[in-house]
């Protein structure tokens, strides 16, 4: 019975955490992202179709989308597109997916929908967790995701991280393993504030990409309730007034 | 005569349209005390109406064929006008039908509606609630993300446990080794035209029968037993129509800013209404490392896997998810309490009734879960355990139910309804 109660506590105990049990076992920065920040998505934009959109298709996402965040067509089809002719087309690669399994081991997953499926936190820290490895056929390991195949891309304007792993230092008797800590060895273009800000903007964009409709559907949604509202009033009052000669 | 009342004359002498609408509607006396519970039924009703709207118009965008149904559901998503409201509409209206419907079937729990002469409409209702689960279970397939291929391929591989035929029956539902394009398919036709038209019937058929015998209420007690003696109208019962639809109109619009809050501000809910890796596509060769089916299964779920495996099978797992849900239709001859409801019901029964639900919420808590998330007590997974203790309580809710309904200390009922 004991046992039972204990287990049973235990059980609330741990409640929250599970929520948010995934596979791997890594903190997950919260994404500073706003999907109302224009100039921030724009950028995002920039970012992906200059470092992503080489390897990773958006195959659902067509460029004249790029209007919704403020975008003429004449700066999508001057800036932005690099591999296709019609405004209307979808962002799609020109590498062949039997080479891209070939050079990376996986064929680099489609990032349309890759917000809805990862979340913004994970990307957000994904992202800024890559590490030199020589021991990794690019050179690179992550985090995050732990021997992924992808090099990193934004490397140029991070820097390059190496991992420690401190040596701890109460020695044995120091029960909890030190987490391994990313540490910047070589500086690069980017100081590693505006770095994060310049993933967080890639982020907020992969997010507006991952549901282009989102922020009209908070807006509608607004309305929506508003109307509801004032017939909740309505109706009220008009199932008051039958109920009166009911007792 | 005036023109409109020609005209309903006209029809009248050709087809019974005035009797129709005083036999369910103007004339249809229901008790006067319905309270918050009694909401659910005609909400339930509404919910079956926007899943068939919004379903029609995604029939028009879909594609049921595994190498474009997943971009089909984001030229949905993008490109067709207001497609993505009419998704979001269908797949929240998915998750809202099982919360409206659980809650109907609690009431029922709660005021006895299923005890003699209800009999029959509880079992039509139990039909609904299987076909419901056959539909949500085909629907889910069709996005073709990868919790849906891989929850498919699970619930069929169930029917593979079956001793002996159970391999030929999985291949003869998947019509191929695996789920593939011939599944989805298949799913397609199940899942648009044949359970709707068997839910449609039923749902005909569970009206008739409740219109028959007359709505139960709180209070669980018979008002066509007080009748007024001149006109012969139950002393406690009210025309449905206007009385409970200008009520109903209150909770419909209730209902609807519920809805309304999910599908434009938090449409995946937590990854439960609209699990994340469904934004996978559909990848036969990858299996994810946790498959968990859609919440409103879980419970079941939660059964299916604390039973342990019996000479390497896992049939005895899907008989006790199986029996899970059959139970329910045997309701109305386990209970044998005198009083319908739960207001004057004993001690036994409301405990028992207490424990029961608070039960089914931790299965289909656990469902949701890894089976190793709580660690282990010995050689056991805790979770496990847990699911295992609340399997036992749940079925002791149906199973001891005649001997704690009959020993039960029950108060009298009231003559009249008391509001």
């Amino acid at each position: 019975m004991k046992t039972l109660k204990s287990l049973l506590v235990s059980a609330l105990l741990t409640l929250p955490v599970l929520a948010s049990a995934s596979t791997e076992h890594v903190v997950l920065d919260p994404a500073p992202i706003d999907n109302n920040d224009a100039a921030s998505l724009q950028r995002g934009a920039r970012m992906f179709v200059n470092y992503c959109l080489n390897c990773h298709a958006a195959s659902h996402m067509r460029y004249n989308r790029l209007a919704d965040i403020g975008i003429s067509e004449e700066q999508i089809k001057d800036n932005l597109m690099f591999a296709s002719e019609k405004i209307g087309d979808h962002m799609k690669v020109a590498m062949e997916a039997g080479d891209a399994a070939k050079w990376f081991g996986a064929q680099p997953p489609d990032l349309s929908v890759i917000a809805r499926s990862r979340g913004a936190d994970w990307l957000y820290t994904y992202l800024r967790t890559f590490y030199r490895d020589e021991s990794r056929q690019t050179g690179w390991n992550n985090l995050t995701f732990p021997n992924v195949g992808m090099p990193h891309v934004l490397w140029e304007l991070q820097g390059q991280q190496v991992l420690e792993t401190p040596e701890s230092e109460g020695g044995e008797h120091h029960g909890a393993h030190a987490a391994p800590k990313l540490v910047l060895a070589q500086a690069g273009t980017l100081s590693p504030k505006e770095y994060d800000a310049a993933v967080a903007d890639l982020v907020n964009y992969l997010v507006f990409q991952g549901e282009p409709a989102r922020a009209k559907r908070s807006q509608i949604g607004i309305v929506t309730l508003l109307f509801l509202g004032v017939l909740l009033v309505l109706a009220y009052a008009l199932k008051k007034e039958y109920w009166k000669d009911v007792h | 005569m005036s023109k409109p009342a020609a005209l309903v004359q006209w029809i009248d002498e050709r087809f019974p349209l005035t009797a129709t609408v005083k036999a369910h509607l103007s004339e249809y006396y229901a008790p006067k005390n319905f309270n918050f519970w009694y909401y659910f039924g005609s909400l339930a009703l509404l919910v079956l109406v926007i899943q068939i709207l919004s379903g029609i118009f995604l029939t028009m965008h879909y594609k049921a064929d595994a190498a474009s149904a997943f971009a089909s559901v984001e030229y949905i998503m993008r490109d067709v006008p207001w497609g993505w409201l009419v998704r979001y509409i269908h797949s929240t209206g998915a998750s809202m039908f099982f919360i409206v419907v659980y809650l109907h079937m609690f009431r029922g729990l709660l005021y006895g509606s299923y005890r003699k002469p209800r009999e029959l409409l509880w079992i039509f209702g139990m039909l609904i609630y299987l076909c419901l689960m056959a539909e949500a279970f085909f629907g889910y397939l069709l996005p073709w993300g990868q919790m849906s291929y891989w929850g498919a391929q699970v619930i069929v591989n169930l029917f593979g446990a079956v001793p002996f035929v159970g391999e030929d029956l999985a291949v003869w539902i998947r019509g191929d080794y695996v789920v593939s394009d011939a599944t989805l398919n298949r799913f397609f036709a199940f899942h648009v035209i044949a359970i709707p038209l068997v839910l449609l019937g039923l749902v005909a058929a569970h009206l008739v029968a409740l219109h028959e015998v007359g709505s139960n209420n709180p209070d669980g007690i018979d008002i066509k037993k007080k009748k007024d003696p001149k006109t012969g109208i139950p002393l406690d019962g009210i025309p449905f129509h206007p009385y409970y639809t200008v009520k109903d109109i209150v909770g419909v619009v209730v209902f609807l800013m519920v809805f309304s809050i999910i599908i434009f501000f938090m449409p995946e809910v937590g990854g439960y209404f609209l699990e994340y890796n469904n934004f996978i596509p559909a990848d036969p060769m990858k299996t994810p490392p946790h498959i968990a089916p859609v919440w409103y299964f879980t419970p079941y779920y939660a059964m299916l896997r604390a039973v342990p495996a019996m000479f390497g099978s896992q049939f005895p797992g899907v008989i006790v998810m199986g029996a899970a849900v059959v139970i329910f239709f045997l309701l109305p001859w386990l209970d044998r309490g005198k009083v319908r409801s739960i207001r004057y019901r004993g001690p036994l029964f409301k405990t028992a009734l207490a424990v029961f639900a608070v039960s089914f919420v931790i299965l289909g808590w656990l469902g949701v879960q890894p089976t190793d998330f709580l660690g282990k007590v010995g050689e056991l997974e805790t979770a496990t355990l847990l699911a295992r203790i609340f399997t036992v309580i749940y079925f002791l809710f149906f199973l001891a139910m005649p001997w704690y309904t009959s020993i039960d200390k029950e108060q009298p009922e009231p003559a009249r309804v008391t509001g």
